[in-house]
């Protein structure tokens, strides 16, 4: 499920930039530390392989429904989690441009949550330590399920987090994750399934290539590469802790920042738009108190005071009508400029000439 | 059928970003970071806000426009894509039922109005995704990145996945229409085959990457990929920039819409 | 001129696998030659070809290029001579544009940049290529693919030039215009191919493989024409040369 621009603010989409950035940076550094030459082609084709394969649709069992391939597992599995992280990366890179999977802002948190989760939590805290040395069909195949579930449910949840941090939507915490969870516990069941065939069939066909990548893949001891991640986890779990403290308190970083700089009145709009409707998000989130994301760190005082100003802002209606007037004009000034511009060089290149590159 | 219309959308995606226009000459450095300050401008509009945004349409339509790029292409992978954001946004809705009016005497609830605000932020940060690869090709947008300061051994995977992309979907295309022919209703195109189809791509693609490597070998690679530096900065890409730049500072802070709004009924009136 | 030779004595070769590919072969390679390799499938060609550039290393016998003779360590130096197209230009052009990809062997050389283009544009121009430096392979025709792909070696300057099936799967036009280019160098070169036809009009001298050991090696035209020779080979006498009334056949 990738995540999309609309959906985010500019502080989310920035913090989880931030963190894939950081962490291609890490993974390509750890990387060509030990990097055996013949790995820079191969990560590239395999990224290649990713996108292709997700492209091929199969009948999930039992539901007549279509599913397609996540990938992250089986390339964590396969190629170690580093380069694993670097292929997704480049795979959706790929695709936010060629498919505009989510839009440019989302990358960071599509990568982070279809990458990040299955390379550097699920394959080395649950698929190694369940597959062990990897010679039982039934130990991958309990592997690979459960790291699939568990790196599904994860990503999952991060986009459930992502959203409603973002403060775009109404839905309630809870509605949404309920929503979301159970359809990713059963795409992570299926990406279980489909990483524990392809790894036993690599297995079969070329047992060399499994071996040489689970004796490369940890980075110089089992302790170090345990200790890195969790590190990670302690990360994640940190910037998540203070991305939600300052979302809640400003769902909106940018707003929030101009609002401190230019001073309130040069923005009358959001004077009264913004806190009204992030007071609001805020008042339906707080409902969550299992979930403890919500700003235990912010003004609890403010926001029970609060609880009643209604969420839309009392607009005056000629303010109103004449945004709706110049809002149209706008429009229709833009599209028309669009259309000027093509009618000009549809009459300049009237003779077809030959386009060079086509 | 629909791995083929992915991989021919692809496929014009890729050709369209080798034309010769105003737009495709920038360097793609200067297209990457205006797209990305137009989509953060576009999404730090808070929930509400609509017409704010309408002003800035004028980017995708003039890159659209100027770069010779067929609207309707456009437009249609953008509705492709929104399967996602539609379906969270249609809640706003239900959950958020309080009434405004959108022009005196009409009554709407707040969340068809946060609902299309996400629609239109959609189209716009989607359109500009879409056009800054109709307009720049992947290997300059790739040059773009490494220049920007991302890891050598990163960018270099996304070159050669994009050098193989093709190949390989192609390699894909072949199998799964293999698989089809014979396969009939769902018999066929079951997890045990797609299994079976991915296990075989992956040992082929394990297979043809070792080949790629004694190619590179034979040339004399040694762990780098070396490249030549090809662009260099203009004065017409800092231009562009700053005038992109400018242009998303005025419309986020000043209300367009509003002033041009004003304007019109104090002629009018 | 002893630098462009090239000297196979008795190389042998087995597979980690157990599989015995090479069981002695030996010849000799001379400048300005031009010599054709064939043999059925599974005969050794391929291995013979990996050997030429250290791709593989012999597991008995000596390979010299030049004064060189052929060991892990001196391997670089052996691959500034020895310049191989590999069969599947698709394999053979890995980086995203056609000039990076030509570029990518003088730049791996440590060229300067501006020695690099030069290098770039000599070869481009050598093989009618020019027009294509700033396109992605996938945008190219198979003809143009094969071009280019021989355009990436010479750019390297080799003093021997290795093609394994250089026409392979290409349409009669270009797989004449791929011909023609091979005729037009002077490098040595070393062609291994189930064309026959082609090894005809390009190589002078030939040599058949079976089982891992050279058994005929000669001038071309009379190799090719032994019909008893090439039917042991899984081979058959090119077209050029079979005298068949082709066209009345077809026409009935």
């Amino acid at each position: 499920m990738h995540m999309a621009d609309a959906l985010l603010s500019p502080a989310v989409g920035g913090a989880f930039w931030a963190g894939t950035i950081g962490t291609i940076g890490y993974a390509s550094k750890r990387l060509s530390e030990r990097l055996d030459d013949r790995t820079i082609p191969l990560m590239g084709v395999l990224g290649a392989f990713i996108f292709a394969s997700q492209m091929i649709n199969f009948t999930i069992p039992g539901t007549g429904s279509s599913g397609h391939l996540g990938g992250g597992m089986i390339l964590a599995v396969l190629v170690g989690p580093h380069a694993a992280f670097l292929v997704m990366a480049s795979v959706l890179t790929a695709q936010a441009l060629f498919f505009a999977d989510g839009g440019l802002l989302a990358l960071g948190c599509n990568i982070w949550n279809l990458g990040f989760y299955p390379c550097f939590v699920a394959c080395p805290l649950i698929y190694k330590p369940l597959a062990g040395d990897g010679r039982s069909a039934r130990r991958i195949l309990v592997a690979s399920l459960a790291s699939g579930i568990v790196a599904l449910q994860l990503g999952a949840f991060s986009v459930v987090l992502q959203t409603l941090l973002s403060g775009k939507i109404a839905l309630p915490f809870t509605t949404f994750l309920l929503m979301m969870q159970p359809i990713h516990l059963a795409i992570g069941i299926v990406e279980g399934f489909v990483t524990a065939g392809v790894i036993h069939y690599v297995r079969a066909a070329r047992p060399e290539i499994l071996d040489s990548s689970s004796s490369s893949a940890p980075l110089a001891a089992g302790i170090s590469l345990r200790s890195v991640l969790i590190g990670f986890v302690a990360l994640a779990v940190a910037t998540g802790g203070a991305l939600s403290w300052f979302a809640s308190t400003h769902p909106d970083g940018l707003e929030w920042a101009i609002g401190k700089v230019t001073g309130k009145d040069e923005l009358p709009e959001q004077e009264h738009g913004v806190p009204a409707a992030l007071k609001n998000v805020q008042e339906k989130t707080a409902f969550l108190p299992g979930y403890g994301f919500k700003p235990a760190a912010g003004e609890p005082k403010e926001k029970t005071r609060e609880t009643q100003t209604p969420a839309w802002p009392n607009v005056d209606a000629g303010t109103s009508l004449s945004g709706l007037i110049g809002g149209v004009l706008v429009l229709a000034m833009v599209l028309g400029i669009g259309w000027a511009i093509r009618a000009f060089r549809g009459k300049r290149s009237a003779p077809p000439s030959a386009r060079p590159g086509l | 059928m629909r791995f083929e219309a992915a991989y021919s959308g692809i496929g014009r995606l890729d050709r369209l970003s080798y034309r010769d226009t105003v737009v495709h000459r920038l360097d793609p450095r200067a297209k990457v970071i205006a797209t990305l300050l137009f989509v953060v401008a576009v999404v730090s509009f808070p929930r509400y806000e609509i017409l704010s945004l309408f002003p800035f349409f004028l980017f995708p339509v003039l890159i659209g426009a100027l770069g010779d790029i067929p609207a309707g292409f456009i437009a249609k992978k953008v509705v492709a894509v929104s399967p996602f954001a539609v379906f969270v946004g249609i809640f706003n809705p239900l959950f958020d039922p309080g009434v405004v009016a959108i022009a005196p005497g009409v009554l709407v609830s707040a969340g068809w109005v946060s609902f299309a605000s996400i629609l239109v932020k959609f189209a716009l940060t989607i359109s500009a995704a879409l056009l800054l690869i109709a307009t720049t090709s992947f290997p300059g947008i790739c040059r773009g990145l490494r220049r920007l300061g991302l890891p050598a051994l990163f960018v270099s995977q996304l070159l050669f996945l994009y050098r193989y992309l093709f190949v390989l979907m192609e390699e894909a295309m072949r199998v799964v229409r293999a698989r089809d022919m014979r396969s009939f209703g769902k018999r066929g195109a079951g997890t045990l085959v797609f299994v079976r189809i991915v296990g075989t791509l992956f040992l082929r693609t394990v297979e043809r990457a070792e080949r790629i490597y004694g190619a590179m070998l034979a040339r004399g690679f040694r762990g780098e990929v070396p490249s030549i530096r090809r662009e260099t900065l203009r004065p017409s890409d800092a231009v562009f920039v700053l005038a992109a730049g400018c242009f998303f500072a005025l419309c986020r802070f000043v209300p367009v819409p509003q002033m041009v709004g004003r304007l019109v009924r104090g002629l009018a009136g | 001129m002893s630098h462009h030779l090239l000297e196979f004595r008795d190389v042998r070769f087995r597979y980690p696998d157990g599989t015995e590919a090479l069981k002695g072969v030996s010849f000799l390679i001379t400048h300005g030659e031009s010599v054709g390799i064939v043999g059925a499938n599974g005969a050794g060609k391929s291995t013979v070809l990996l050997h030429m550039n250290g791709h593989l290393l012999p597991t008995s016998g000596t390979v010299t290029v030049g004064e060189v003779p052929l060991r892990r360590e001196t391997r670089p130096e052996i691959r500034r001579k020895v310049g191989v197209v590999f069969q599947n230009p698709d394999d053979q052009l890995f980086m995203p544009t056609v000039f990076d990809d030509v570029a990518f062997g003088p730049l791996n050389l440590g060229l300067p940049p501006d020695r690099v283009r030069e290098r770039v544009h000599a070869a481009l121009r050598q093989v009618g290529a020019l027009a294509l430096a700033d396109k992605p392979p996938h945008h190219l025709s198979g003809g143009e693919k094969s071009a280019v792909a021989i355009a990436t070696v010479i750019a390297m300057e080799p003093d021997i030039l290795v093609m394994d099936e250089p026409a392979a799967s290409l349409d009669p036009k270009s797989r004449r215009s791929v011909i023609g280019l091979l005729n037009s160098f002077t490098h040595s070169k070393i062609v291994a191919s189930h064309d026959l036809d082609l090894i005809l009009d390009v190589c002078a001298r030939c040599l058949v493989i079976r089982d891992g050991a050279i058994v005929a090696d000669g001038p071309t035209p009379e190799i090719l024409s032994d019909a008893i020779l090439l039917a042991e080979n899984n081979l058959e006498l090119p077209l050029t040369l079979q005298g068949r009334p082709a066209r009345e056949g077809a026409r009935r």
